[in-house]
């Protein structure tokens, strides 16, 4: 029986107690007086036996799962014969993944070495008893919590209180994977990098205006380390971001101005939802929009007027990106702008101003903060974009601010270094992780900044 | 000169300044549309091609001594023949003129590599048709399909001269035709253009957003309950809040290395699995079903909440019985929207190992597995010029189940979102 057989086993056994706890109530309210004597509705009953037979059997289930292979993995080591464990830990692992492929494959008679052939009988032995022993334990684990909380079950047991307590921890349970979750990409991104900053020290990383990193396939090859200078990839993410911003805060704040100010409501009705479908397209659409249409157009335009553009220019990605964020702007400054009170408004035009002139000097003013915190977010969306730099933008890290020439970005070499197959331990897959905190750092950043801004800015007019 | 006089020669100025400004916003919104309109009617445009494939009638000779097998040959053998030459000789039959071995080779190619597997899976299905003739229609090589959907045929260069006369002999003798392209639908990826389908894909884009789905709806619902009807307001519940609002703007990619050390590494999951896909995609989508369950949430008046504990409800019942059935058309709006994203992403996906090259239709959430916006991906970046029509129209399938769930979201709140 393996491991979803015994979770289908537990979820029955859980409706089989449901369904006993529930008759089981109604029996002993019987003997007092009827179901008006009961604490609890005769359904709370069921539901407490029910806990009480899935819960504990689940909780266990999981604690074996994780555990199982570390468990089995040392008393496999102990039974290895001496030659064998005293391998170095990278071989071991080696020999401890060979033998689980030969126990998995069901050939182990047709083994030719005999040291093996016995170990990987030992590790089938060992895992078929740990199958035994864990649904021997956990059956029972979960019978014995049917028939406890159905011997439990009085006119007076409280059963609604305890399923709404449960209810609640669950509940809490829920919220606390969002804090898990921070908790998990700060610790992955963090460990690796420090195992990075070890090899290649920090300062060369932030500092460093060299990227090139190569692994070497001998060891006395020339630049066998690779260089990890960060600089140009940072120049290059915010050569393109400003690229995409220059184009997205000027066309989105004006869209959200006119939408918000001058457009009927008819026009709003029909013209928001069509911008905001430019913010649900995928940006891999952007990317191969970016990479086959824009690049090429841009690169013949600047050839027919003498300049010499890159098949891959920061330009092209820059401009669809700011395509790809002009909705993200003009929602966000659409709601700052019709957050600001009326009485503003009414004021400027009492004293005989233009509707541009209220706008732009009562409204934008006043809205100016939640803008800028609009923006913000924007600049982050943008440097962590990545689709649309791994399609369009180049892979070769120049350090440059010309926006013809092709440069590369963070997200980009992050993609770059971890799709294709190379060990986990190298420097170059480990910079990927380094790249990656930048990014979150910066990233944080630049939200909590413009969400506070964003916050402290809603409050003041509500 | 009074004021008054000052303010009228002043006003022309700005009035004109006020048209100019209005002008500004309109050229704004008229951009947006604009770059929406190029968008998709370039993709409309380089997609139509994929949506055909030529086929070229070929009079197959079922002979037994070309396929090197008995006369009698049974199933078993019948497995092992030639077909490769079979297809080969159907199309030199047709132009027995050419004799060199290097013109031969060329004309071979232009039938995709798929036709002897064509030509073995109907022999296998009616093994009475050895030594028989039969008239049947393979797949063209894609070269030579983009040959024919070419209105200048000098800028088909993918095919030598020779090859082109070729081609047109087998249009003018009414040979080829052209047929919607099913293959797109029925098969998997392909390094051939012509055989490269996107089912594949849109299994394991299916089986990804299953486990998405079913991880993020409860697991959202729940911690979005929890902090708008039960949370006391202390610094905890502040934290998770701004922990939500924060991981909503944390860049996907990021969520891919997180799975990527702590899913494959750490525990040790198969890489290239709907599973992991699905369980970062979960994480990545979680905040936006939460914040949208909270808004919904909150929107359930009170009066809903006094009456239910009023008449002795607690206050589990109340939440679970009165607000949650009327927050739901709110919650489930807001996951819908959570999933076209998560749909629609690619780069947490690439870190995970879901970029393999991969032909077999994926069968369960363990097996290896890539999902549409990869496959766009993938495609795009392939050599072969028959890929860029194949790439865009996998898009427009991508575009069509986004519209389709949008639609389905703006319907939902449309029908059933109460105004109190």
């Amino acid at each position: 029986m393996d491991a979803t057989t015994l979770l289908v086993v537990i979820t029955t056994l859980s409706l089989l107690g449901y369904v006993l706890g529930r008759q089981r109530s109604i029996k002993v309210a019987a003997n007092h007086g009827g179901q008006r004597k009961l604490h609890s509705l005769p359904k709370y009953y069921g539901y407490m036996v029910s806990l009480w037979t899935g819960l504990p059997a689940l909780v266990l289930l999981v604690f074996w799962l994780i555990f199982e292979p570390g468990i089995i993995n040392s008393m496999l080591l102990a039974e290895l014969p001496a030659e064998m464990s005293a391998l170095s830990e990278n071989k071991l692992s080696l020999v401890m993944n060979d033998l689980q492929l030969l126990a998995e494959s069901g050939r182990i008679k047709a083994e030719t070495d005999p040291v093996k052939r016995s170990a990987a009988e030992t590790l089938v032995g060992l895992e078929n008893r740990s199958q035994l022993v864990r649904n021997i334990l956990i059956f029972s684990v979960a019978l014995a919590g049917t028939i406890w909380s159905l011997s439990r079950i009085r006119v007076h047991t409280r059963a609604r209180v305890f399923v709404e307590r449960i209810i609640r921890y669950l509940l809490i349970l829920c919220s606390l994977v969002a804090i898990l979750t921070t908790i998990g990409i700060v610790l992955s991104v963090l460990f690796e990098s420090l195992r990075f900053f070890k090899s290649v020290p920090l300062t060369d990383f932030m500092f460093g205006t060299k990227w090139s990193p190569q692994t070497a396939i001998r060891a006395d090859q020339i630049g066998s380390s690779g260089t990890f200078g960060a600089i140009p990839l940072f120049a290059g993410t915010l050569l393109i971001s400003a690229i995409a911003l220059i184009i997205a805060v000027p066309t989105g704040l004006m869209s959200a101005i006119y939408l918000s100010e001058y457009a009927s409501s008819s026009f709003r009705a029909f013209a928001k939802p069509l911008l905001e479908i430019l913010a649900g397209i995928p940006t891999v659409v952007y990317g191969f929009f970016a990479a086959l249409t824009v690049a090429p157009f841009i690169r013949n335009l600047g050839e027919t007027i003498g300049l010499d553009v890159a098949s891959e220019s920061a330009l092209a990605t820059g401009i669809v990106m700011g395509i790809m964020i002009i909705p993200f702007v003009s929602s966000l400054s659409d709601d700052v702008i019709s957050a600001v009170p009326k009485a503003m408004r009414d004021a400027a035009y009492g004293m005989g101003a233009t509707q541009s002139e209220t706008i732009r000097q009562v409204l934008i003013p006043a809205a100016l903060p939640g803008i800028v915190g609009g923006i913000l977010l924007a600049a982050s969306r943008a440097i962590g974009e990545t689709m649309i730099v791994v399609m369009a933008a180049g892979l070769a890290a120049n350090l440059t601010a010309n926006p013809l020439q092709a440069v590369t970005t963070v997200t980009v070499q992050i993609v770059t270094l971890l799709t294709g197959d190379q060990e986990f331990d190298s420097p170059k897959t480990l910079a990927a992780f380094a790249l990656g905190l930048m990014l979150f750092i910066t990233t944080l950043v630049l939200n909590v900044i413009a969400l506070h801004i964003v916050r402290k800015y809603r409050e003041q007019y509500e | 000169m009074n004021n008054t006089e000052l303010i009228k020669k002043g006003l022309a100025k700005r009035y004109r300044r006020e048209k100019r400004f209005r002008a500004y916003g309109l050229m704004a919104i008229l951009a947006g549309f604009i770059f929406l309109f190029v968008l998709v009617t370039d993709i409309v445009i380089k997609a139509t091609p994929a949506f055909t494939q030529h086929w070229i009638k070929l009079e197959v000779n079922f002979n037994p001594e070309i396929l090197d097998v008995g006369k009698k040959a049974g199933i078993d053998e019948l497995k092992q023949a030639n077909y490769n030459l079979l297809a080969k000789k159907s199309i030199r039959s047709l132009f027995p003129e050419v004799k060199k071995r290097r013109d031969k080779s060329k004309l071979a190619a232009m039938l995709s590599s798929s036709a002897e597997y064509q030509l073995r899976d109907m022999l296998l299905a009616e093994p009475y048709l050895l030594g028989q003739q039969q008239t049947v229609w393979v797949l063209a090589d894609d070269d030579v399909d983009t040959y024919y959907k070419t209105d200048d045929k000098s800028k088909a260069v993918r095919l030598n001269d020779k090859q082109k006369i070729w081609a047109d002999t087998l249009a003018a003798d009414g040979r080829v035709s052209k047929r919607l392209n099913t293959t797109l639908f029925t098969n998997g990826d392909s390094r051939e253009p012509e055989q490269a389908g996107i089912r594949g894909a849109a299994t394991g884009s299916f089986y990804t957003i299953l486990v998405t789905l079913l991880l993020s709806f409860p697991l959202g619902v729940a911690a979005a309950i929890y902090l708008e009807e039960f949370a006391p307001r202390n610094r905890w519940v502040d934290l998770i809040e701004v922990n939500i609002n924060n991981l909503a703007a944390v860049p996907s990619i990021v969520f891919g290395l997180l799975g990527l050390a702590v899913f494959i590494n750490y525990f040790g999951l198969p890489r290239s699995a709907p599973l992991v896909g699905g369980l970062v995609l979960t994480l990545m989508t979680l905040p936006t079903i939460i914040i949208a369950s909270r808004s919904a949430i909150k929107a359930v008046p009170p009066s809903i909440r006094q009456a239910a504990l009023g008449i002795g409800a607690s206050r589990t019942q109340t939440v679970f019985q009165h607000v949650l059935p009327l927050a739901m058309p709110g919650i489930l709006t807001g996951t819908i929207i959570g999933l076209a994203q998560a749909l629609g992403e690619t780069a947490p996906l690439l870190m995970i190992g879901m970029v393999a090259f991969i032909v077999d239709i994926p069968h369960g959430f363990l097996d290896s597995a890539t999902v549409l916006p990869v496959q766009i991906y993938l495609w795009a970046d392939s050599p072969e010029r028959a890929f860029v029509a194949k790439t865009s129209a996998a898009i427009l399938v991508l575009l069509l189940f986004l519209v389709v769930m949008n639609g389905l979201a703006v319907l939902l709140r449309k029908k059933f979102e109460r105004r109190w």
